[in-house]
């Protein structure tokens, strides 16, 4: 909200600076975002008059311009068509700076001097939401006569303060000048003003004019006050209200509609004026809308209603969506003689309800949804009609219609002074907490530390101890409030096992050679044709959102693979030669379509890696992440997965439970993603991981005894795998084979067609003697027999 | 007898190789060698010479002998040198590498904070991404009508199932299942219905502490993030606590930090106000509170929350959030 410091200045004395005030405002809750100060860097820009404008002697789409700039007559060239003699203009004179530091120079536009420039209203940055249509473009004409010469910030009042405030949803009674005033008063310690609410004669009644209110919805509708205005002359409202609702962010329309709009920025109360002859039988009605039902709001918009919203109804029709925006049919023209004022409160629920279908909001609807207080309605609707006399809109009727079914009783709480210290860590007591409260309008009785409090009824947010308590410790000052440490019971702060493992599996996986990603969580439901996923895969099922930014981003992901493979397409496309990756993010599992209960958020590990890299890399790292986690009892097999290679992919067991699937990236996959080299990846069920993880190391002694190594070249089949061959040896060796290492593979000369020569070799040892020669003998013959025997293996 | 010897100590200092050495050595004591031939000749000398001569040949033999040793000595000492000269490398070629991935920069922010709070007794809990509407809004007093719930911020699964908008939904579901004393820190991710730019993401994290015991006070909150953020950026930091509104703390405070970029001095970071927004915290709401079964009148608590992208990217100087979420190896490499 813009709060233009003079019209606060209205209502409270402000002494200190005003960077000083925006401090204190914000370090009691009211938070200062800027303070703004439009012509701070205007320089040299002066009012000119125009005296004369004559054509380019050399160009068809320029004119010279003489201009009186107090002290002379200026040539300016311009291209702007909008210009008359007699206009008022800011001129930007040679060496003038304009907002953004924009310097200008006199200088010479096709052959013509041009002793400076005439501005539009952008060039001065002026607020052009706020001007009308045709001040927008061209040279800004200035209303009214002023004095050639005089600085343009005076005319144009651009160097005066405003601030730029964020109130919290809580505290909707700040949504006003007054508002503001009576927070800094109370922060500051002195008192605030309310504006003069004196009708000075009002003429007739207004029972002669308004047949009746009634409100159908007092749920909906908690008070409505008519007020009647006669003899309505429909002009241009002062200068000095227009320029504050400038100043504020609204924009000038006539007196009529400003001073409604002027009272709701100063006392936060939303009000309306209907043309009362528009109004059909004299009469209102509060109702909700029939289903169907339509009007044409002020903007011109025809609106299709329902019966969850409000309308304000005369005997046969809306004239106005409540809290909304008012109907273009009984609007306010220059035609109008008698208006109707309505100041209202209404549900802020149903009001966004409303807002939230249509797609309309407005100032009055954003301070209805935060809450306007029931009780302004009076106090706005006199201080609108006094302004109206005053300013010589019109004639106000005597009395008004006052619909008011429940008012609300101020609210009444208890709380004890020892209490409030002890949630705020302070010592204060509870006499200086009274007066505190009482500079916020509270009503306070302290009796031996209690302090009974009647909430003034615009504070609808303090309810509770801890209201209160927040109240007291923004006036004594959060930073006055002293920094402790904690005193309760002693906890002891552990890491769970899902941590522990989570960072030894990125120490591992770090410690092989690859980066940790982040990728997003959701995609889009294309990916799974992309990474070749059949129809009917359960992974397409998916949990789904409802509203999602694009189609790109409405799936939660099912499997991690297709984020993995945009990281590498990214890197590999910018040219970076080689990576690895990694990443443990959950997948979304939904257990049922639609979601009935929360999805099965998987933690998964996704590994991927291109470059100089094989399917052995990408295993080992595995292997090696196995064995840092205590597991050794897995088993690689090998398997389909419509994502990868049909020959070079695995799946891992883990005591016959399946841990995921590695592998060398489909082809067809690559090339839907745009890579062109060949990519390793894999995916790891890493709460089976945790599960299996064994942190338990025992410590089994040193061999005492030597060793001894043996060599041996088999030739096999060609399609008899690694695993096999070794699987054969460990049970013929027993338990004299430790350790078998696989050094060679080789199919080519000298080696029969579909045959394979493939060479290990075995360190053997006892735990009890020392292996003799001949005992090692045997045992190699055990496993060449068995080789030969099981797997047809001859030796080469 | 004694020319021999000059001419041996002569040809042996002269020797530079262990096999002109060896010849030397042939030359003299070998089995042709002329002390030998000498010491054979010995048979035709008088009895009493012999002894004389004996003596003079032998101890001629023993000097020759050491002087033999004393060079092989040299010898191979300076033949060490010559080769280890000859082994002299370029040690400014660039060594050997050694592949190493890193944590992703998020995960080391939050490492270094996960670290501060264990110190400090919390222990970290995880909740759901995908979280019911009951957790995400209703159990944190955020009412029906809240503009939190709208469309335009919050991802909607069904009616009652969204993506959480916040981590604060574990807040309910820590005291739900413990009682106090409660310490735990809740890092995690969470989604609003942002667009994507320099500084906003649909997708970003959170990180949420939470105290429930007795006697907890605004001063408590105060003293135990100040002490936080003075680990995490050094003991010259200070913290400065505002009043603000969040439904589920009550008070509530935003919390800056001196800005880190310039030590508080002011700058493009921090606005030229030297302060940093770190977190929104407060005092855990009553409702909130007594919602999970927890006796207000015996205990209080406190909670807030960080933006772990936030806090990586001033850290790090990271001008721009989408660089986090598009992992090049380039960019990952840096930290």
């Amino acid at each position: 909200m813009l709060v233009p410091v003079n019209w606060l200045k209205d209502y409270v004395d402000i002494d200190t600076d005003i960077d000083s005030l925006a401090e204190a405002m914000t370090m009691s809750g009211t938070m200062v975002e800027l303070v703004l100060e439009s012509g701070q860097v205007i320089k040299r820009v002066v009012v000119g008059r125009v005296k004369e404008i004559k054509p380019h002697p050399n160009a068809d789409k320029l004119v010279l311009g003489m201009v009186d700039v107090g002290d002379r007559v200026v040539q300016l060239v311009t291209g702007a068509k909008n210009v008359k003699e007699g206009d008022f203009i800011p001129v930007a004179l040679d060496g003038a700076v304009l907002p953004g530091g924009v310097e200008i120079k006199a200088g010479n536009i096709r052959g013509e001097d041009s002793e400076g420039m005439m501005c539009s209203a952008l060039e001065l940055a002026l607020d052009l939401s706020n001007l009308p249509e045709w001040q927008k473009e061209g040279i800004y004409i200035l209303e009214g006569e002023y004095e050639p010469g005089t600085d343009i910030r005076e005319v144009l009042t651009l160097n005066e303060k405003v601030l730029d405030v964020d109130i919290t949803t809580n505290r909707p009674d700040c949504l006003s000048m007054l508002g503001i005033a009576r927070e800094v008063g109370a922060v500051q310690g002195v008192p605030y003003r309310m504006p003069d609410t004196r009708i000075k004669n009002e003429k007739g009644d207004i029972k002669d004019y308004l047949k009746g209110i009634s409100i159908q919805e007092p749920d909906m509708c908690y008070r409505y006050l008519g007020r009647v205005i006669d003899n309505i002359n429909i002009k241009p409202s002062p200068q000095w209200m227009q320029k504050r609702l400038i100043q504020a962010g609204m924009r000038p329309i006539n007196n009529i509609v400003d001073i409604t709009n002027y009272v709701m920025l100063e006392l936060g109360q939303p009000m309306h004026a209907f043309d009362l002859e528009k109004v059909g039988g004299r009469e209102i009605i509060v109702r909700r809308a029939g289903d169907g039902e339509r009007i044409v709001t002020l903007d011109g918009k025809e609106r299709v209603l329902d019966r969850n919203d409000l309308v304000i109804a005369d005997a046969n029709k809306p004239v106005g969506i409540a809290g909304v925006m008012g109907g273009e049919y009984s609007e306010v023209t220059s035609d109008t003689r008698t208006i109707l004022l309505e100041t209202a409160a209404f549900n802020g629920y149903d009001v966004r309800q409303t807002c939230k279908k249509l797609g309309l909001w407005s100032e009055a609807s954003f301070r209805f949804v935060r809450g306007v207080y029931q009780d302004l309605a009076r106090i706005a609707s006199d201080r609108a009609a006094m302004l109206m006399e005053e300013l010589g809109a019109g004639e106000i009727v005597g009395g008004v219609t006052d619909v008011y079914p429940n008012p609300p009783k101020p609210y009444y709480l208890e709380v004890s002074a020892d209490r409030i210290n002890k949630l705020l860590g302070i010592d204060l007591t509870a006499h200086r907490m009274k007066e505190m409260l009482e500079r916020l309008e509270m009503k306070v009785a302290e009796d031996r530390g209690i302090l009974r409090i009647t909430v003034p009824t615009f504070r609808q947010d303090v309810q509770l101890d801890h209201d209160i308590a927040e109240e007291i410790a923004r006036l004594y000052g959060y930073n006055n409030i002293p920094k402790t440490v904690m005193s309760g019971s002693w906890v002891l702060g552990t890491r769970s096992k899902k941590e522990k493992i989570t960072d030894t599996v990125r120490d591992v996986l770090c410690g092989c050679g690859l980066y940790e990603i982040s990728t997003y969580s959701f995609e889009s439901p294309s990916v799974f044709d992309r990474i070749n996923l059949p129809e009917r895969d359960p992974l397409r099922k998916t949990v789904t959102i409802q509203n999602p930014l694009g189609e790109e981003y409405s799936i939660m992901r099912t499997t991690l693979l297709p984020a993995m493979l945009n990281v590498i397409s990214l890197n590999y496309n910018r040219g970076n030669e080689e990576a690895g990756f990694y990443e443990i993010a959950p997948r979304f599992l939904p257990r049922e379509i639609p979601l009935k209960e929360l999805p099965d958020e998987k933690l998964t590990i996704v590994l991927g890696t291109y470059g100089d890299e094989d399917f052995y890399a990408v295993k080992g790292r595995v292997e090696t992440l196995l064995g840092e986690l205590g597991i050794s009892s897995y088993e690689f097999i090998r398997a389909q997965n419509p994502s990868y290679h049909p020959g070079r992919t695995a799946q891992i067991l883990l005591d016959g439970e399946s841990l995921g699937i590695i592998g060398e990236v489909h082809p067809d996959v690559l090339e839907n993603y745009g890579i062109g080299t060949r990519v390793y990846a894999g995916e790891l069920d890493f709460n089976l991981l945790m599960e299996k993880a064994d942190s338990n190391a025992t410590y089994s002694p040193l061999p005492r005894f030597p060793s001894i190594n043996r060599d041996i070249a088999l030739i096999v089949d060609e399609d008899v795998p690694a695993g096999a061959i070794e699987g054969v040896i460990w049970k013929a060796g027993g338990d004299l084979v430790e350790k078998i290492r696989l050094f060679d593979v080789y199919t080519g000369a000298q080696i029969p067609e579909g045959k394979k020569s493939i060479a290990y070799s075995l360190t053997l040892r006892s735990r009890e003697r020392t292996l003799t020669e001949q005992e090692a003998g045997e045992v190699m013959e055990r496993i060449l027999g068995e080789l030969g025997r099981q797997i047809g293996a001859a030796r080469r | 007898m004694k020319g021999i010897l000059e001419r041996a100590l002569r040809e042996i200092n002269a020797c530079s190789e262990l096999s002109a050495l060896e010849n030397c050595r042939v030359k003299y004591l070998g089995k042709k060698g002329e002390l030998t031939v000498f010491l054979r000749g010995m048979g035709n000398l008088s009895p009493e010479e012999r002894p004389v001569i004996g003596r003079l040949v032998n101890e001629a033999k023993e000097e020759i002998e050491t002087l033999l040793l004393c060079q092989k000595e040299r010898v191979l000492k300076l033949e060490r040198e010559r080769s280890l000269k000859e082994e002299e490398i370029d040690i400014t070629i660039p060594g050997k590498r050694f592949a190493r991935g890193k944590r992703h920069p998020l995960t080391k922010t939050l490492d270094e904070i996960k670290s501060i709070f264990l110190g400090l007794g919390f222990t970290v809990v995880e909740g759901p991404e995908v979280e019911l509407a009951y957790y995400n809004f209703t159990a944190l007093n955020i009412p029906e009508n809240h503009p939190a719930r709208d469309v335009q911020d919050t991802f909607y699964i069904t009616e009652d199932i969204v993506l959480r908008t916040l981590t604060s939904p574990d807040e309910p579901r820590v005291m739900e299942k413990t009682k106090p004393p409660i310490r735990v820190l809740i890092p995690g991710r969470v989604y609003r219905a942002d667009d994507v730019d320099a500084t906003h993401s649909p997708v970003f994290h959170q990180i949420e502490g939470l105290v429930v015991d007795e006697g907890i006070t605004l001063g408590d909150l105060k003293g135990t993030f100040d002490l936080f953020v003075k680990k995490l950026y050094g003991e010259h930091m200070e913290t400065k606590f505002r009043p603000s509104h969040f439904p589920f703390t009550e008070p509530s405070a935003e919390i800056d930090a001196t800005c880190f970029v310039c030590e508080g001095k002011g700058c493009r970071v921090c606005k030229d106000t030297g302060w940093i927004e770190l977190s929104g915290a407060g005092m855990s709401h009553p409702k909130v509170l007594e919602r999970c079964g927890i006796d207000t009148t015996r205990y209080s608590g406190f909670a807030f929350g960080m933006g772990l992208d936030r806090l990586t990217m001033l850290k790090y100087g990271i001008d721009d959030m989408r660089l986090l979420f598009e992992n090049d190896v380039r960019f990952l490499e840096q930290f």
